[in-house]
């Protein structure tokens, strides 16, 4: 049986019922990553023997008809930025290429708690740093919808294995749209929840204050459902959000009547594409139609989004990347001094993505340029909260595209402005520390388009609600990848 | 020309919390080497801090002590620079919102008392400790990293160049190891590195405003290493000055066998720290319910007390001072009086007997064998007339080396005091039998010949006899 074609919520209750034993559901997913992943290139490790393992144990909890967790046997996999204990955790870097964490993070034992089954480690762009996932400094991951294009980035493993069937779900890591706009690309729903909804505990920093761990699923149940396992408070992360996390399943309900969905004018300049704009104006007829009420608004300061947005997550990430030095753990280059050791480690096991952002970084913190820079873009971050604060005394949510356009092919993108142009929508989200969703949203010229919801803070809900909606009205958001291209 | 020395402190506190500060490995020393550790302190990737809100609470009571606004709104910051002992290549400290400012600590030099401001109190994370196969990193093949320290909650207190010789310097840390000492939240200890002093110290002529440049003096492990540092300092530089050179602003270290400082330059390189605030840290909102909460478990602090002790005992305001200098001696003064109300003796035993005891022993008063129990009861001993002043002082180096109480050790080795007329008759017969020309001597006149009997009848019982009853019996047998 190709287990590996169902969504996850249809593999729950074939192993509830069980029909299927968590082992045959994950050894056939090992399997599709055997057929697909040569072309794919989504994996960077695989955990199969540990995998197969608590598989079987599973199933011998249900033979006994002991509890087991909710997502109990169902194979997934994690961006390789996520601590997991003794298993491979590089961050697509050279200079973590042998670094076996000592511990797990806060999800990963929450997935583990959940009895999910944890297949292997994703490529993704060198520290979560870029938007097409070719900074890994290991492989290049391609887009299943057709293998000649980028799956975006940075999380573009998480977003590609879910698009190739090769798991029923991933977790990625979103700075400035790294989930959303992969999983845009790769057709697939992609969560970025509010900042303070997932513990970053173990999530290996790119800039702190923006980072955030979520889901790539198949469709809105699954997203809903992963959400459930994945959110709450912990001790650990000191910007955990303390808050009452709700049944997100609770809000998987086929209904828009009354919501009031803005439409901010500045998300759909001049470098949209047509093909995105069809798409996007299509979902907004059609939420007309099922009765939400639709209107325009206007976010004054988005234009700003973008530079502060690079000069806050560069200068975090100057300092969170500091600690790879070569003392410790991962690369070390030996050298007769210790300021060569620093030097070399950090010449050679930082790809040049990543050293730009921190050379970036250090110089907007430095003393003289401080107030100029660093200081400068937190005022734009709170000139942007406020237009989201103003637009949602108006909205319950917003509507825009997640990314101005489709997916390009390797290489097409190689001037950092351009690359950086693909997060113009997402990054302000980030800046806000609100939640965003990306569901797919039909294709232009036989790539997906991404169609973005955002929301108030902790408001994760009414996201799903709509696109849960737009998806039980339309055949727009369930896409079929279809593995075209790739001849070398 | 006369100069004014300008000197400020910066002093390191390590906080006695049971934790380190932004995570839960204990706060302990004396570990094998990398085995206190655990992934956040070892700033592992993906790891983050969440604040010990004890070290918050430690901080805020330091801060009270030394008479500082606690900030209602502070958070912490990181300073950025790359060394081996630093786990993440940044340490978590405090930069443009400490927990407390303004605050301020009196002194007293010569008599003089004076008033030296404390500019802030921040809360920090220590870093490790290395190790080096030679004397400094530069010159050594290899290093070793200790990250046990990593992580031990730090206040650094900086005080206002105030201060305006070696002696108001040294006063001024005496009296801030006191204070905090009396708080409870550190040991500061200089010798095992709980309180850590850096001393910047210039020089200016007299009547100009201005300030000289300063210089930084590090590697200060001693009260006296403090003191000649800054002495050695000002000549050093009025020498300089004098010969047409100038001062340059940098970092020195003290060596103590030398007796000297030292330029570290070429080892310190200018570092721009790149200060911002850290992110994974939430800003610390401190309401004013929480600092009257903790105002009010404050002890009485030494000022206050040395005040109270002379009023109240009638003691004298040297002996008040040393009394109060240290929590220890001053606990053990108030439950010592609580026991045997005669403060000026208690005082008296405790600057001279007990002092000079735990100098010799270099024990400190905390873990002296000695109770407070057992003082009052040598004392007690002593007026009651069944021991003598002498034989207490034995008694006293016994009580200190064994930790029994006196009036076994005065059992055991048969020092009662022999007050009984029967028992030092025959004894008192003896010595007059034996000594008949000192008996003439005292019959002739000469009073001071019974001091010679008395010695004798002393060396007879071993000191053990009431020398008041002797001289009365012996006076009474030979007129
Ligand atoms: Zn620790």
């Amino acid at each position: 049986m190709n287990y590996f074609e169902y969504k996850m919520h249809e593999i729950i209750d074939l192993l509830e019922k069980k029909e299927v034993s968590a082992k045959e559901v994950t050894a056939s997913i090992y399997q599709r990553i055997e057929d697909k992943d040569p072309d794919v290139q989504a994996y960077l490790t695989l955990n199969k023997d540990k995998a197969l393992q608590k598989a079987m144990e599973i199933d011998e909890k249900r033979a006994k008809n002991e509890a087991v967790g909710k997502l109990a046997g169902i194979p997934m996999a994690l961006k390789d930025n996520m601590s997991t204990m003794d298993l491979l955790t590089t961050c697509s870097s050279e200079m973590l290429y042998n670094y076996l964490p000592p511990y797990d993070a806060t999800v990963v034992k929450k997935l583990n708690d959940a009895d999910a089954v944890l297949l292997g480690k994703l490529n993704m762009d060198e520290f979560a740093m870029g938007s097409s996932t070719e900074t890994s400094a290991f492989k290049k991951t391609r887009n299943p919808f057709n293998l000649d294009y980028v799956p975006g980035g940075s999380s573009g493993g998480s977003a590609a294995a879910v698009a190739a069937d090769e798991a029923f779900f991933t977790l990625g890591s979103d700075t400035g749209g790294s989930i959303r706009q992969p999983a845009a690309y790769c057709g697939v729903v992609g969560m970025k929840p509010t900042y303070g909804a997932i513990s970053r505990y173990g999530l290996i920093a790119f800039a702190s204050s923006l980072d955030q761990i979520g889901p790539f699923t198949k469709d809105v149940t699954d997203c809903a459902l992963v959400m459930n396992a994945i959110t709450g408070h912990d001790g650990n992360d000191s910007t955990s959000a303390n808050v009452e996390y709700p049944d997100y399943t609770k809000a998987l309900v086929n209904d828009v009547k009354g919501l009031r969905i803005g439409i901010p004018k500045e998300y759909f300049g001049e470098g949209v594409s047509q093909g995105v704009r069809d798409n996007i104006n299509d979902a907004i007829k059609k939420l007309e139609e099922l009765g939400a009420e639709v209107g325009e608004c206007s976010m004054p300061n988005t234009d700003y989004a973008m530079p502060a947005y690079y000069i806050i997550a560069t200068a975090e990430c100057s300092s969170n990347l500091s600690r790879y030095d070569g003392v410790r753990y991962g690369l070390r280059s030996e050298e007769n001094s210790l300021m060569e050791m620093f030097c070399k480690t950090r010449n050679k096991g930082f790809g040049s993505e990543v050293k730009s952002r921190i050379m970036l970084g250090t110089y907007a913190l430095s003393a003289g340029y401080y107030d100029a820079y660093y200081l400068k873009a937190l005022k734009v971050r709170n000139l942007v909260k406020k237009d989201f604060d103003q637009a949602f005394k108006q909205f319950d949510l917003l509507l825009t595209p997640t990314a101005p356009g489709t997916s390009f092919k390797f290489g097409e993108i190689s001037d950092p402005i351009s690359m950086y142009l693909l997060d113009v929508c997402t990054i302000p989200v980030n800046l806000a520390g609100l939640p965003g969703m990306s569901i797919p949203y039909g294709t232009s010229e036989g790539m997906p388009v991404g169609l973005q919801l955002i929301g108030k803070p902790f408001d994760e809900s009414t996201l799903l609600r709509v696109a849960y909606t737009l998806e039980k009205n339309t055949d727009k958001t369930i896409l079929k990848a279809g593995f075209k291209g790739g001849a070398e | 020309m006369n100069y004014e020395v300008v000197i400020g402190l910066e002093v390191h506190v390590e906080l006695k919390t049971n934790t380190k500060i932004f995570c839960s490995c204990p706060n302990e020393f004396g570990m094998a080497p990398n085995t206190n550790v655990c992934p956040r302190c070892l700033g592992l990737p993906g790891t983050l801090p969440v604040l010990n809100e004890k070290a918050l609470e430690y901080a805020v009571l330091a801060g009270l002590a030394l008479n500082c606004d606690i900030a209602e709104f502070s958070k912490f910051d990181r300073k950025n620079y790359f060394y081996p002992d630093l786990t993440k290549a940044y340490q978590i400290s405090q930069f443009d919102l400490p927990v407390c400012e303004h605050g301020y600590l009196d002194i007293e030099t010569d008599g003089k008392s004076k008033r030296v401001g404390v500019t802030r109190i921040h809360l920090e994370e220590d870093a490790g400790k290395l190790v080096h196969e030679g004397d400094t990193i530069s010159l050594s093949n290899a290093s070793l990293v200790d990250y046990n320290r990593a992580g031990v909650p730090l206040i650094e207190i900086v005080s206002e160049p105030d201060m305006r010789s070696a002696d108001e310097a040294r006063a001024y840390l005496e009296k801030l190891k006191a204070y905090i000492e009396y708080t409870g939240v550190s040991d500061v200890k200089m010798e095992q590195g709980s309180l850590r002093c850096d001393a910047n110290v210039s020089i200016r002529p007299f009547g100009q405003e201005e300030f000289g440049t300063r210089a930084e003096v590090k590697n200060l492990n001693s009260f006296k290493a403090v003191q000649k540092a800054i002495e050695y300092e000002v000549e050093r530089q009025i020498e300089l000055i004098e010969d047409g050179g100038r001062v340059v602003q940098e970092t020195r270290t003290w060596d103590d066998n030398q007796g000297m400082t030292f330029s570290l330059r070429g080892k310190e390189e200018a570092n721009d720290y790149r200060y911002f605030p850290d992110p994974d840290l939430t800003p610390l909102i401190i309401s004013k319910d929480y600092v009257e909460a903790l105002r009010n478990t404050l002890p009485e602090l030494p000022d206050v007390k040395k005040e109270r002790i002379i009023n109240d005992f009638g003691l004298q305001e040297y002996d008040a001072g040393v009394i109060t200098s240290s929590r220890g001696l001053a606990l053990f003064f108030d439950k010592t009086v609580e026991l045997y109300n005669e403060p000026k003796k208690v005082c008296n035993w405790l600057m001279v007997e007990f002092c000079r005891l735990l100098n010799t022993e270099s024990t400190e008063i905390e873990d002296s064998l000695v109770s407070p129990e057992n003082l009052a009861q040598l004392l007690r001993l002593v007026e009651e007339g069944a021991i003598s002043g002498k034989i207490a002082k034995t008694v006293f180096e016994d009580m200190f080396h064994t930790g029994k109480d006196p009036e076994s050790i005065v059992k055991e080795k048969g020092l009662v005091q022999i007050s009984d007329e029967g028992a030092l008759d025959s004894i008192i017969d003896q010595v007059i039998a034996q000594n008949p020309k000192s008996v003439e001597d005292f019959k002739s006149g000469k009073k001071q010949a019974i001091g010679f009997l008395v010695g004798q009848i002393m060396k007879e019982t071993k000191g053990q006899a009431n020398p008041g009853l002797v001289n009365k019996m012996l006076t009474e047998k030979m007129s």
